[in-house]
């Protein structure tokens, strides 16, 4: 799960991250209230789930309560189009604002789970301000990795090494390993799965900084923050995909015209590829999960017919314990009960699967019962 | 032979009461693994399907001198279960369980240093020994025994090769679904080691999917060292960046743990990659047929 800039920030806070004192605002009265507080100035930052904002002109600065009008005005209700929000955007509900920071210099702090190692890694660079994945590519020397003991957490000579790396002034050194546990332990503590200052700044008065901050959570970990869920914002998801999720069923939506369902979450992947592979579009990824029942499957029909592009459905079962008889029955059911008027070709495999053709195809629906996923997937991009 | 288990393989399920533990213990059964008992803590001392449940997992393997267990404890008290386990000093522990917090799978794998057991999952379908033991949640109708080694981190996509594999007359020795998850007790090449040496499996089937890079190091593994013959498929191409598609593991990130990148670097290795899923029995009955392998893998 992903939250806010302002979110993520108050979070860190609760553990001794020092950030920029800010407010959010969702309403223009709301900016220039908070901007009052800060002494008739400061920075309009844009809020959305997504980065890039900077470069996308979602961050303003304003020296008077009149520009903090003017830029909260513009920015509210805008859609902001960044390099991580795909070409539709995302538009801009809230507003952080918050106080003008001397910037010195701009470094980069990122805390991330390394599956080879199994355990937290904090990186850290010099190069503040620029995606750590480009510093990687252009010069991966320039970032320094500490991998963490999970039984000892990470140690003050680790964050050292981290600051003298990065060239963080000498005088602001314990500064900045006080900085780096605090951020470790909010880590560990929220169960995060990404925390990523960029940048991290040191400041003309001699503060190190959290200037920007991404939170993300490792959703299975979620049943025991309440805190971390109660700050979801429904508004940067896509509306079926959390319709989907109230019935057990794993929904991500893409841009083709096939609408997929599937049991198991490799084989939906290797579902849509082979839809592609044929020369057709995968409209979503879809998994009903192991046990898909009538219900299951009535709603995932239901959720994928929502997206208006679809023009057709596939589905592809891999009946393994449960007998293909009875998922054509609960397929058959579910497209009478909602009335499907659109092309369906239906692949399963495993124990009576003879059986499970032949309720498709005695249905008296339009129904084609395919032999093999290949087959289904070409059959499916020959009618839609 | 086999890797991992085979007909002495003896096995505990933990949460042997809950319903998806009860109801694949039955499942087990009847492929005819040997299901010795189980622990339901606060239910010691009864019995299910006429097996004794225990109320840890040390009694259980005192009484029943098991040396494998299957977990199918709910996420929140997995963890504890699979280091339960650990402490117990079985062999082989098979975690089922899907939903696990990643912190505290770190913190999982940090207990197991310097200790035997060997984890496979979680979030796994689990291991079969076609015709000798089955553990876990696959159907067994679908296996085959015979000569080929099968390795995913995808449970249906296990199934999908298996069944590709069987109804060309392709048995396999065991197949072993590592899992989605993205930090797991057991990663490819420790299986691929398994398998090349064990005398009995003569070609491999690995399924690998978007996110990590545990399939490049696979690959190169095997360059270096598998002296048998590999096939494989990735699943995901048409993945979005930054999604989980399912799975935990299943994320393209930064521009890392890509189909493409992955198919590649296995291609250069040696690998031959099925274009389809559809196809991968298929690319591995030609490859056995241009290594001369074809007749010794098929079931008689």
């Amino acid at each position: 799960m992903n939250i806010h800039e302002y979110q993520a920030k108050s979070v860190l806070a609760q553990y001794g991250v020092a950030v920029p004192t800010g407010k959010v605002a969702f309403t223009v009265d709301e900016a220039v209230a908070a901007a009052q507080e800060l002494g008739g100035q400061g920075v309009v930052k844009a809020q959305i789930h997504a980065g890039g904002r900077g470069k996308a002109g979602g961050v303003k600065l304003a020296r008077s309560l009149d520009e903090v009008r003017q830029h909260a005005s513009d920015l509210l209700g805008k859609t902001l189009v960044t390099h991580q929000t795909g070409p539709q955007g995302k538009v801009v509900k809230r507003l952080l604002i918050e106080q003008l920071t001397n910037i010195e210099k701009e470094y980069y702090i990122g805390v991330v789970v390394d599956r080879a190692s199994g355990r937290v890694v904090m990186m850290a660079s010099e190069e503040g301000g620029m995606e750590i994945e480009e510093v990687a590519a252009k010069s991966p020397e320039k970032i320094f990795r500490e991998t963490i003991d999970p039984a000892v957490g990470l140690t003050a000579f680790q964050a050292r090494k981290l600051a003298y790396g990065i060239n963080i002034p000498k005088p602001l050194v314990n500064k900045a390993v006080a900085f780096m546990t605090a951020l470790y332990n909010c880590f560990v503590d929220k169960d995060c799965s990404v925390a990523e200052i960029n940048p991290l700044v040191v400041t003309k008065e001699g503060e190190v900084l959290a200037l920007d901050a991404k939170l993300n959570f490792d959703d299975n970990a979620l049943y025991r923050h309440p805190d971390i869920l109660a700050l979801r914002d429904e508004d940067e998801e896509d509306p079926k995909e959390i319709e989907a999720s109230k019935f057990g069923l794993n929904y991500i939506a893409l841009d083709g015209n096939i609408g997929c369902m599937v049991n198991g979450a490799g084989l939906a992947m290797a579902t849509m590829d082979t839809i592609k592979y044929y020369g057709g579009a995968p409209a979503n990824f879809l998994d009903v999960g192991g046990g898909a029942n009538q219900d299951q499957i009535r709603e995932a029909f239901k959720i994928i017919l929502s997206d208006e592009n679809v023009k057709g459905i596939l589905v592809n079962i891999f009946g393994g314990i449960m007998k293909c008889d009875v998922i054509a029955n609960g397929v058959v059911a579910a497209a009478k009960e909602i009335q499907l008027n659109k092309p369906l070709v239906v692949r399963l495999e495993g124990t009576n699967v003879d059986l499970g053709k032949q309720i498709l195809n005695e249905s008296g629906l339009n129904i084609v019962a395919a032999d093999s996923l290949a087959d289904a997937a070409q059959r499916i991009v020959a009618l839609v | 032979m086999s890797i991992l288990v085979n007909k002495d393989t003896r096995v505990i399920t933990q949460n042997i009461t809950g319903k998806t533990g009860s109801f694949h213990l039955k499942q087990c059964l009847e492929y005819g693994t040997q299901m010795v008992g189980g622990t339901a803590p606060g239910k010691g001392g009864t019995t299910i399907e006429g097996l004794p449940v225990f109320d840890t997992v040390e009694q259980a393997v005192r009484e029943t001198g098991a040396n494998a267990s299957v977990i199918y404890v709910p996420p929140a008290g997995a963890a504890d279960a699979i280091m339960e386990a650990v402490d117990a000093e079985l062999d082989l522990v098979i975690c089922i369980t899907e939903g696990i917090p990643v912190l505290d799978m770190i913190k999982v794998k940090r207990y197991m240093e310097g200790r035997h057991t060997r984890l496979i999952g979680p979030n796994c379908p689990g291991v079969i020994t076609p015709g000798e033991c089955k553990i876990g949640i696959m159907p067994g109708y679908i296996f085959t025994p015979g000569k080929v080694g099968v390795i995913s981190r995808s449970g249906t996509l296990t199934y999908e090769a298996a069944y590709q594999l069987s109804v060309r007359n392709i048995g396999q020795s065991t197949a072993v679904g590592i899992g989605g998850d993205p930090v797991k007790g057991t990663e490819f090449i420790d299986v691929l080691k398994m398998f090349n040496e064990d005398p009995d499996t003569e070609a491999l089937v690995m399924i690998g999917e978007i996110g990590g890079t545990a399939e490049e190091e696979a690959a190169e593994w095997i360059r270096d060292n598998m002296t048998k013959p590999v096939v494989g498929f990735i699943a995901g191409a048409t993945a979005p960046p930054g999604r989980r598609m399912g799975h935990a593991g299943a994320i393209v990130s930064g521009g890392s743990g890509t189909a493409e990148s992955k198919i590649r670097t296995m291609e250069a290795c040696g690998i031959r990659v099925a274009p389809t899923p559809s196809e991968i029995g298929a690319t591995l009955a030609q490859v056995l047929e241009e290594r001369g392998l074809l007749e010794k893998c098929l079931v008689k």
